[in-house]
C-alpha cells in the first residue's frame, strides 16, 4: 500500500515538474516581444539607461508616429502587401494545378517527373541563384517584383506541389467520373469539385505562402535596388543599419507594426497551420 | 476496344502535361538550366553581365589556396551547423514530448511555441539584437540580478556565433510540432504494454518514443541540416557577419562576392562547394540512417 502512495507522489512530483518547464519555456518565448513592445513606449534616454526600467515611466506614443513617418513606412507596407498578395495566390493556383496533374493522370514518365519534383527540395536555392539573377538582369527585370513573382505563378515551389498531389490521391476517383458524366471537361472538373473539395488544404498553403513571402528578406535584397520599391524587412534592415540602437524606441515600434499583419493572420487562422505541420510529420 | 485505351492513355499524357506545364517551365529554366550554367560559371571571371573569360580551374586554385575568407565562413557555417541542428532535435525533442503528456491548456502552448516561428523575420532579429545589447539588454539585466556580469554577446568574436545559434533555437515552435505530431501518433497500446510490464517513465521514452519516432527525428535532421548550413539572415541583419568575420557565413560570402563585388563566377564557386558539402552530409545522414531509423509498418 506504501508503495502505492509513494508512486503516486512521484506521479504528481513528475506532473508539476512538466508543467514547470513547460511555463518557463513559454515565459522564454512570449518575453522577447513584452519587451520588444514595453520599449516601443519607452523615451529612448529611458530605454538606454541600465539598470534598465520593466514598465515605461512614460508612455509615449512618438515613436510609432516617428517611425511610421521615418522612411516611408506606408509605402513599404503597401509594396510588401502587393507583392505578398501576388505572390501567394499564384502559389495556391499554380502549385494545385501541377499537384493535380501528379495525382491524376498517368502519363509515361509521369513518376519519374515526380520523383524528379521531389528531389528538387533537397537543392539549396545558392546553386540556382546567380544564374536566376542573370536570367532577369537579361529579361531587364531587375528592381521589380516579377523575379519573386513568377516563380510563384509557375508551380509555386515544390513542397506546395508534393503536398497538393498528395491530397488530390486520396480524393475518390467517383469524383472525377460523375463530374465527366455531367459533361465537364478535366478544367472544369479540376476548377469546380477537386480544387473546392480541397479547400483546407489550399487555404494551409495559402496562409503559410502569405507568412513566407510577408517575412522574406533575401530575394527582395538582392532583386530590389530602389528605396520606392523596398519591402518592410528591405526597409526595417536599412532604418536599422543606419539608425542602431540611437533611437530604440522608434525601431522596435516600427518592428512591432510590422508584425502585426503576421500576427492578426497566424490567430484567425492557426487550424491551417497546425494542420500543415501535422502533414509534414505525416511525410516523415 | 485496344484503340479506346490507348486514346484514353493519350488524353491523359497530354492533360499530365498540360497541368505540370507551369512547374516543367520553371524547372527548365529556373532550376535545370542555372544549374548548368552556375557550373560554368565555376571556371570563368565572370562579372554582373554574367560574360566573362574561361579560367580553368583559377577559382578553385584561389579559394583552396589563397582565400583564407573561404574556409573561415566554411569553418563558421560548420560550426553553426554542428552547434544548431544537434540542440535543437534534443530540444524540440524534449519539449514536445512534455507536451505529449496529456498537459492542460495544450492548444495555448502549441500557440506559444510556435509564434517565434511564425514572426521569424527581421523583426524579430532586429529585436534579439536588442536583447543581446550588453549594455542595455534584457539578457544581460537578467544576468545582472544573479550577479553575473553577462558576456558581449554579439560583439565578442567567440560569443557571437553561440548569441546566433540561441536566437535560432527560440525559433525552433515548427520542429516541436513536427516532432509532437511524430510522438502522438505512436499507439497507446505500446505504453499499456510497457507498464504493465513494469517499465519507468525513462525507460518508456528510451525503448518506445523515441524509436518509433525516429522517422520524424529523421526528417527535422535532414531538413534543419540542409537549412542551417543556408543561414544567411540572422548574421547579416545582427552582426553583419562581424566581429572579425567570426559570423560570416557561406551564404554571406556568397552574396556579397556575387552581389556587391559582381564576382559571378567566384559566387558561383563558393556555391557549388555549399551544393557539395550539403549533398555530403544528407548523403552520410541517409546512409546512416538504414541502422537507426526504424519503420513501423
Amino acid at each position: 500500500m506504501k508503495k502505492f502512495t509513494y508512486k503516486k507522489g512521484l506521479h504528481h512530483f513528475g506532473r508539476a515538474i512538466t508543467y514547470i518547464i513547460l511555463i518557463l519555456s513559454a515565459i522564454v518565448c512570449i518575453a522577447p516581444f513584452i519587451w520588444m513592445v514595453l520599449t516601443s513606449f519607452k523615451t529612448n534616454a529611458e530605454a538606454l539607461r541600465f539598470p534598465p526600467t520593466i514598465i515605461p515611466e512614460k508612455f509615449i506614443l512618438s515613436n510609432y508616429v516617428n517611425g511610421w513617418q521615418r522612411a516611408d513606412f506606408g509605402l513599404f507596407t503597401k509594396n510588401t502587401i502587393v507583392l505578398t498578395l501576388a505572390c501567394t495566390i499564384g502559389t495556391v493556383f499554380s502549385s494545385a494545378l501541377v499537384g493535380y496533374g501528379f495525382a491524376r493522370f498517368k502519363a509515361r514518365g509521369s513518376s519519374i517527373w515526380y520523383i524528379i519534383m521531389i528531389s528538387t527540395l533537397m537543392l539549396p536555392s545558392q546553386v540556382t541563384l546567380i544564374p536566376q539573377y542573370l536570367i532577369f538582369t537579361k529579361l531587364k527585370l531587375i528592381d521589380s517584383y516579377w523575379p519573386m513573382i513568377i516563380p510563384s505563378w509557375l508551380g509555386g515551389g515544390a513542397y506546395n506541389i508534393f503536398l497538393y498531389t498528395q491530397f488530390f490521391k486520396s480524393l475518390p476517383r467517383e469524383l472525377t467520373e460523375a463530374a465527366k458524366i455531367d459533361g465537364a471537361n478535366s478544367f472544369q472538373t479540376f476548377w469546380r469539385i477537386m480544387l473546392p473539395s480541397i479547400k483546407s488544404v489550399a487555404l494551409c498553403v495559402g496562409v503559410m505562402a502569405l507568412v513566407f513571402h510577408w517575412n522574406d528578406f533575401f530575394t527582395p535584397l538582392i532583386y530590389l535596388n530602389s528605396s520606392q520599391k523596398y519591402t518592410i524587412s528591405i526597409g526595417l534592415q536599412f532604418l536599422n543599419s543606419t539608425q542602431g540602437t540611437a533611437r530604440i524606441g522608434m525601431m522596435m515600434a516600427v518592428a512591432v507594426i510590422t508584425m502585426l499583419p503576421v500576427l492578426i493572420i497566424f490567430f484567425l487562422a492557426q487550424k491551417y497551420f497546425i494542420e500543415g505541420i501535422k502533414i509534414s510529420g505525416m511525410k516523415a | 476496344m485496344k484503340r479506346t485505351m490507348s486514346g484514353n492513355e493519350r488524353r491523359d499524357t497530354i492533360n499530365f502535361y498540360i497541368y505540370i506545364l507551369p512547374w516543367l517551365i520553371s524547372f527548365f529554366v529556373l532550376t535545370l538550366y542555372p544549374m548548368v550554367r552556375s557550373l560554368w560559371l565555376c571556371f570563368t571571371d565572370s562579372d554582373f553581365s554574367g560574360r566573362g573569360n574561361f579560367i580553368g580551374l583559377d577559382n578553385f586554385i584561389r579559394a583552396f589556396t589563397k582565400d583564407p575568407l573561404f574556409f573561415k565562413v566554411f569553418a563558421n557555417t560548420l560550426y553553426y551547423v554542428v552547434m544548431f541542428v544537434p540542440s535543437s532535435l534534443v530540444l524540440s525533442f524534449f519539449i514536445a514530448w512534455l507536451l505529449s503528456q496529456k498537459v492542460k491548456m495544450l492548444g495555448f502552448f502549441r500557440t506559444v511555441f510556435y509564434l517565434p516561428y511564425i514572426t521569424a523575420g527581421v523583426a524579430v532579429t532586429i529585436m534579439w539584437g536588442w536583447i543581446f545589447n550588453s549594455d542595455y539588454g534584457l539578457i544581460n539585466y537578467l544576468l545582472s540580478l544573479v550577479g553575473i556580469s553577462g558576456p558581449k554577446w554579439l560583439t565578442d568574436k567567440r560569443i557571437a556565433m553561440i548569441s546566433i545559434v540561441i536566437m535560432c533555437l527560440w525559433s525552433i515552435g515548427n520542429n516541436i510540432l513536427i516532432m509532437l505530431a511524430g510522438i502522438q501518433d505512436i499507439p497507446v497500446t505500446y505504453y499499456e504494454s510497457a507498464r504493465i510490464d513494469g517499465a519507468s517513465t525513462l525507460r518508456q521514452i528510451f525503448s518506445i518514443t523515441i524509436p518509433l519516432c525516429t522517422p520524424t527525428i529523421y526528417f527535422n535532421l535532414v531538413v534543419g541540416t540542409i537549412g542551417a548550413f543556408q543561414l544567411f539572415n540572422q548574421p547579416y541583419v545582427l552582426t553583419k557577419g562581424g566581429p572579425v568575420d567570426s559570423t560570416r557565413t557561406v551564404s554571406m560570402y556568397l552574396f556579397s562576392n556575387a552581389f556587391e563585388y559582381g564576382k559571378m563566377g567566384y559566387g558561383s564557386t563558393i556555391a557549388w562547394c555549399l551544393f557539395v558539402i550539403i549533398m555530403f552530409f544528407t548523403l552520410v545522414i541517409q546512409r546512416s540512417s538504414k541502422n537507426w531509423v526504424f519503420y513501423d509498418n
